[in-house]
């Protein structure tokens, strides 16, 4: 059985394009509908990466821009988890890539002007692929909370910003991860921009001590679902197969 | 009454302003990985016509948007996508996959390619030659996907079935590029206006 096209997006799952709490949607959102297409070869494709595109290392946040001997300061962590679809199918060899602020909630952007300062041992980004099984881990240190320009004292909880490919340009994805038991979660115009309490929890990863590195890191399980992919029962198949 | 055991897909949140750090941080300001990726779409082997594709995004008041990070995905010249699914082999070193991201100053954006062929649509269609495009920035909450297509493949884009699909024929004229020659080289406008007068039509796929 071939796999086929992907199964509709739930619009109502995901945060509308506008809303007025986070400001900056106000004049980036769409006022017309998008047209719905049903998948063709443009969508059910999408680019292949393989181990000759990034480097070994490039997972370890805590190593990567590091001079040699030292690292960043911050709670050390494993972020962990697997890419899997809505089948429940793990998605084998894909893309994931993800950039954070360091400890101190500061990110190491030219546009970057919060008073905390940038972190000489700290990149703040990271990608890998996962493996046969849709498993992937990042090793790195706890993001810091950051204030942010929305109304005058908004903060944003501390996050991870993760970034996902698939097998398919439809399944395209770009997320945060956030963190059990943050209480700035709860008031955060963008987290709340996702109107299903369900959805939310989806993007807030608890603590996994079964994954820990005792006395080295602590771990956080980040589990990523993609859209899924309608079998072929019948032979419908998309024309070009 | 039994379950249906589906996941649900992981809610999308904005990129926002920093996405230049994971995806593309050498415009962050900082050197890290020794291979950035999605800067060479078409490879050195590609056959068909060179050209650049360019633009900026507008947003509903009318200004440029300086944090947008753009990817595009397309064929090559036979109309072929490089990815195990679609039959056909694409040349050494094609990827048809980009990424793109705005000048901070100004807004523009601009990827140099090669103009894809027309390709399988469904039902035995073909479609026109185009560009498949997905954009985020800060402020927007799902990424937005879009299609480029040629002002010179009129004929093609008349029979394209997704460009038909547009119940508002004015509408089309947001997806249609436009050819200039620059020392001696096409380059296609491609301005995107996410909200407001034309308003760049967006597919939810
Ligand atoms: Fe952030």
């Amino acid at each position: 059985m071939k796999p086929g096209e992907f199964y509709q997006r739930d619009r109502r799952w995901h945060p509308p394009a506008l809303d007025r709490d986070y400001k900056t949607s106000v004049t980036r959102s769409p006022q017309y509908a998008p047209i719905s297409l049903q998948n063709s070869m443009s969508e059910i494709t999408g680019p292949v990466f393989g181990h000759g595109d990034i480097a070994p290392g490039d997972n370890d946040l805590i190593l990567n821009y590091a001079q040699s001997g030292e690292s960043p300061i911050g709670e050390r962590i494993i972020v962990h988890g697997r890419v899997l679809d809505e089948n429940a199918r793990p998605v084998p060899n894909t893309l994931v890539e993800i950039w954070q602020a360091n400890a101190g909630g500061r990110y190491r952007h030219k546009k970057d002007t919060y008073l905390a300062p940038i972190d000489p041992n700290f990149g703040g980004c990271g990608r890998v692929l996962s493996d046969e099984n849709g498993y992937y881990f990042f090793r790195t240190v706890k993001p810091g909370a950051y204030p942010w320009r929305n109304w005058v004292n908004d903060w944003r909880p501390a996050h991870i910003h993760v970034s996902v490919f698939g097998s398919g340009f439809a399944q395209r994805l770009i997320t945060q991860m956030y963190f059990e038991g943050d209480p700035l979660i709860a008031t955060c115009p963008i987290v709340n921009t996702i109107k299903d309490k369900a959805a939310i929890g989806q993007l807030i990863t608890p603590l996994d001590r079964n994954a820990t590195i005792p006395l080295d890191a602590i771990a956080y399980k980040f589990d990523i679902v993609l859209r899924g992919r309608r079998s072929t029962l019948f032979e419908n198949r998309l024309e070009g197969n | 009454m039994q379950k249906l055991d589906y996941l649900k897909e992981t809610p999308s949140q904005t990129a926002g302003p920093y996405v230049h750090i994971g995806l593309a941080p050498g415009a962050a300001g900082f050197d890290i990985y020794a291979r950035e990726l999605g800067w060479d779409i078409a490879g050195p082997n590609a056959r068909g016509e060179r050209i650049r594709v360019e633009g900026v995004v507008i947003d509903g008041t009318g200004s440029p948007i300086k944090d947008v990070m753009l990817e595009a995905w397309q064929a090559n010249a036979d109309g072929i996508y490089a990815h195990p699914e679609h039959p056909g082999e694409v040349e050494e070193g094609f990827r048809g996959w980009g990424r793109v991201i705005t000048d901070f100053e100004t807004g523009e954006w601009g990827f140099d390619t090669v103009k894809p062929g027309p390709v399988p649509g469904r039902s035995g269609s073909l479609m026109a030659p185009h560009i498949n495009l997905w954009i985020v920035a800060r402020g927007i909450n799902l990424g937005l996907n879009t299609r480029v297509y040629f002002g010179d493949e009129a004929e093609a884009n008349a029979d394209d079935p997704v460009l038909n699909l547009i119940e508002w024929e004015r509408r089309r004229q947001t997806l249609i590029a436009h050819r200039v020659e620059r020392d001696g080289q096409a380059v296609y406008r491609f301005d995107i206006k996410v909200q407001g007068e034309d308003e760049t039509v967006f597919f939810d796929i």
